[in-house]
């Protein structure tokens, strides 16, 4: 009998070796027609040391990276040392016979495989030993190794003549073929394909990038920084195709400074970053939000504070995002919680800044920022584009230039006129009559500084009267599980992946439970928010961090709910059993009601 | 999107006046600052270039010198103290036909934003950054500058600070400016000639431009300019680096005048253009064979 879905781990040395494995054998899988979900160090700034490629594979769509490890494939010492534990019961270890001699163990079942030898004496090519992985791999859970073949006929090697293709065509094989007449249990690996076809397979960063140019991104400019560096390195190579550009600023405070100064050049424009980065940016965000200017923010949250752990995974800046800066500013914050998300939430978080003139923050996080998913192709003809208000020059017939005029000028357009949704016309330098300064100062509705009490009180409610737009226009939420649930999950970013299968789980016991994420963190919005609460006994608030800040926030408008926080912070994601005894606990405390699980579990079908 | 070259007829008809650059707001500034000299030369070079004030972007950070802004026609962005440069070079990249006019002080340019000037000028960006250079900190009323002499009293350095001055010149040179003038707001004719230079120049363009405050600064007045200041030598040859710098590093007399002059390289913006290879029709294509190279 096949099973549901498979965890495979690549461990080894940080480097080419342990990616290129994985990926190759993520891209095979995905079409060969699995649904497929990985999870990776993302690479950092230095080589070596310990890293993992993590590959779960099945036949329904799969939401998080799974707790524990199915097969794991060690190519070293070091690399069986860190993984080891995290490999199941009765799990299967395959180990690269050349750099290590693993003790036997009776938790699980180990296979010697000569990696390196078959490399070296059979195939005849060392750097072949990727391949022979590869074919491992494949053997276990019963992928075809022509769908390997085909991708190495089309990827880069091919270009390098007949024999180096051949070589590794056969490394293929052998890795394969190693598996058939060694690993007994195979059959008990074996997981069936989906059926779905037209699928996509990429990064929650490329995602984000590839959703950056649907939404009309022209221009981006950013500083390195880990994990954010390839939504860089893409649009890098994609803008220029179509007339845009990717500028490498000298630090994240230039890097917004380009980004605002694009935009107010009428150029839609983003930069991405990590915490380290958004602190340094918060200024210029307190400058987009006073002069009017949208921007658009990719914060890929990682281990902080400070440098904290730049490869960890954490949602650690949820107040920088809503609360970072001095004054009273107005801003949106979304949160994608899968790699299908990150594509249509970016698109958002352009319409939402161009329509309201303000910045909006993405807070992407490193799980989803290196997770690559096999995603239905994304359909096009359901994307809406927002371009900002823009102010025309009409000819009011006097003969008068207006602008000229110093009497008429600013009379004539009111960059920051106060209109019933506080959104102004926005002129583009280049544009007659337009001509205003934009400026960080407080200014009056034409643009000019003021000190005055009551116009500093008018433009303050003008600029936060945006956010009622802005919340009334809040992406659907994500929803998850059975909606007559008495115990409920409140929460954001990628830990729904991770909430869901508790939930499945949950289900699969009889107790029924559910799930909510809204994508728009801040402003608030209550109507999704009010709806979900009102059935609810307890509500959970899972999220990777130590204060609970989703949980302060949201007690800032609730303040008579009550919110259970449940939180990790080691830099690692939730496992789902983490979040299931949430709930066990919760029980033991309540007399369960349990009622009947609806198997039919509902999900808001949101751009699916 | 909106249309990024618009262009009207009447930007080619229209003879301009200084008085069309004007924006009616008045200047803030104390009566006799250096700053209105400078003011007067920026009014005086866009006419001479004949812009029309909705083509022009008047790019500046904080502090007194960095309100001139407000007191033209022209589009301006008053950013955030120090961050003249990346505003203006995104402002740059996003529409290279506006006609970008930096301007600040000496703290906006060498203290807060030290960091960003010299990647502007590495860049080569094709914008001209004039820098009322007064040596003091005039908005908050008087404490020492980057470019102050060592010993200069003030508020915040009653023993003299210790710090030695930046040479504003020398540091573009060494960053990699294209253009590097010094003027003087008591000689506003020769700043809108060299405002003028400044905006031909294919590039990064920094004119450090003395422009005393006589309300903070009594020491660097406009006699001790006029005493201080010469006009270069006829004879200098602004495309010898070695001779532009040793001039750049003279203090008795300082020189007035274009120091330092590199013609003929790629600015920034001719980099970002030849590397496009495409254009907004080709958007459908790209993304299109982006979700082929996925699938």
């Amino acid at each position: 009998m096949a099973r549901e879905d498979l965890v495979i781990r690549i461990a080894g040395e940080a480097g080419e070796g342990v990616l290129i494995t994985g990926q190759m054998v993520t891209q095979a899988t995905a079409r060969a027609g699995y649904y497929v979900l990985t999870d990776s160090v993302p690479p950092a700034e230095i080589k070596g040391g310990y890293s993992f490629y993590q590959i779960r594979l099945g036949e329904q769509r799969l939401r998080a990276r799974g707790d524990l490890v199915d097969v794991l494939l060690a190519f070293n010492q070091e690399a069986f040392d860190n993984s080891i534990e995290q490999l199941r019961d009765g799990g299967i270890l395959i180990y690269d016979s050349a750099e290590l001699h693993p003790a036997a163990n009776d938790r699980y079942r180990s296979y010697a495989v000569p990696l390196s030898d078959i490399a070296k004496n059979q195939v005849e090519l060392t750097l072949a030993k990727n391949m022979v992985a590869v074919g491992v791999v494949a053997g276990l859970f019963g992928l075809d190794p022509q769908h390997v073949h085909r991708l190495l006929m089309e990827s880069k090697l091919a270009k390098k003549g007949e024999d180096i293709l051949n070589k590794n065509l056969k490394a293929v094989d052998l890795g394969h073929a190693f598996v058939q007449e060694n690993v007994a249990e195979r059959g008990s690996l074996e997981v069936r394909p989906s059926k779905l076809e037209g699928r996509i397979v990429l990064s929650g960063n490329h995602a984000v990038a590839l959703g950056a140019l649907v939404a009309g991104c022209r221009r981006y400019a950013g500083y390195p920084i880990t994990p954010a560096t390839d939504i860089m390195e893409f649009l890098a190579d994609e803008l220029p195709k179509l007339g845009g550009a990717v500028i490498q600023a000298e630090d994240e405070i230039a890097a917004i400074g380009m980004v605002l100064g694009a935009s107010y050049a009428g150029q839609k424009a983003m930069t991405a970053t990590s915490g380290p980065g958004i602190s340094l940016m918060t200024e210029m965000l307190g400058l987009a939000s006073m002069a009017e200017i949208p921007a658009v923010v990719i914060d890929c949250q990682r281990s902080g504070p400070s440098t904290g752990m730049p490869t960890r995974h954490e949602q650690g800046d949820l107040n920088i995002a809503v609360y970072g800066g001095h004054g009273s500013i107005q801003r949106v914050v979304l949160a994608p919680t899968s790699v299908m998300d990150c594509f249509w939430t970016t698109i958002e978080a352009f319409n939402l800044a161009e329509e309201f003139q303000l910045p909006v923050v993405v807070l992407q996080d490193t799980v989803l920022a290196v997770r690559t998913e096999s995603i239905p192709r994304p359909d096009l003809s359901k994307v809406n584009i927002v371009n900002r208000r823009t102010f025309a020059y009409q000819d009011s017939g006097d003969g008068k230039e207006p602008g000229y005029d110093a009497a008429s000028g600013p009379e004539q357009y009111l960059r920051y006129q106060i209109t019933a949704d506080g959104v102004s016309p926005m002129a583009i330098p280049g544009t007659l009559g337009g001509a205003y300064v934009a400026t960080g100062l407080e200014h009056t509705q034409a643009a000019n500084t003021s000190s005055d009490a009551r116009n500093h009180s008018a433009m303050t409610e003008k600029r936060f009267s945006k956010l009622k737009g802005a919340v009334a226009k809040a992406p659907a939420a994500h929803e998850y599980g059975d909606p007559s649930a008495e115990i409920g999950f409140l929460t954001w970013g990628s830990t729904l992946g991770v909430v869901a299968e508790a939930i499945d789980r949950l289900a699969a016991r009889g107790i029924k439970a559910h799930a909510l994420a809204p994508r728009m963190v801040w402003p608030l919005p209550t109507d999704q928010i009010d709806a979900f609460l009102e059935n609810k006994r307890r509500v959970i608030v899972p999220e990777v961090n130590y204060a609970g800040q989703y949980a302060q926030l949201l007690k800032t408008h609730y303040q008579n709910v009550e919110f259970t926080r449940l939180n990790v912070y080691g830099g690692q994601p939730f496992d789902v059993s983490r979040i299931v005894e949430s709930v066990d606990k919760d029980l033991e405390k309540a007399p369960s009601t349990n009622g009947t699980v609806d198997k039919t579990r509902t999900e808001a079908a949101v751009h699916a | 999107m909106p249309d990024q070259t618009v262009t009207t007829p009447l930007t080619v008809e229209v003879e301009h006046t200084v008085e069309d650059y004007k924006s009616g707001v008045k200047p803030t500034w104390c009566p006799g600052c250096g700053d209105f000299g400078v003011l007067n030369a920026v009014y005086n070079s866009l006419r001479a270039k004949g812009y029309a004030p909705q083509d022009v972007v008047l790019v500046s950070g904080i502090g007194c010198s960095s309100r001139l802004p407000f007191f033209s026609s022209t589009y301006g962005f008053h950013t955030v103290h120090g961050r003249t440069m990346p505003i203006a070079t995104g402002i740059k990249v996003a529409n290279p036909n506006l006609k970008v006019l930096a301007l600040g002080g000496d703290g906006d340019a060498f203290a807060i934003g030290g960091g960003h000037f010299i990647h502007a000028a590495r860049r080569n960006l094709d914008v001209c950054y004039v820098i009322m250079d007064n040596a003091i900190y005039g908005l908050t009323k008087g404490q020492t500058s980057p470019t102050s002499m060592v010993g200069f009293v003030t508020k915040t350095t009653p023993k003299g600070t210790p710090d030695r001055p930046v040479n504003p010149l020398q540091l573009a040179m060494a960053s990699g400016a294209t253009f590097v003038a010094r003027a003087f707001s008591g000689k506003p004719k020769e700043l809108a000639d060299l405002i003028v230079q400044g905006i031909d120049h294919k590039g990064f363009a920094i004119i450090d431009t003395y422009s005393p405050c006589p309300t903070f600064n009594k020491v660097n007045t406009f006699k001790y300019y006029r005493d201080q200041a010469l006009e270069l030598p006829k004879d200098h040859n602004p495309t010898d680096v070695m001779q532009a710098w040793a001039r750049a590093q003279s203090t008795d007399p300082v020189y007035l005048g274009v120091l330092y002059r590199a013609e003929g390289e790629d600015s920034f913006e001719d980099h970002i253009a030849s590397a496009q290879t495409g254009t907004e029709a080709n958007a459908p294509e790209v993304i299109d064979s982006i979700l082929e190279r996925y699938a």
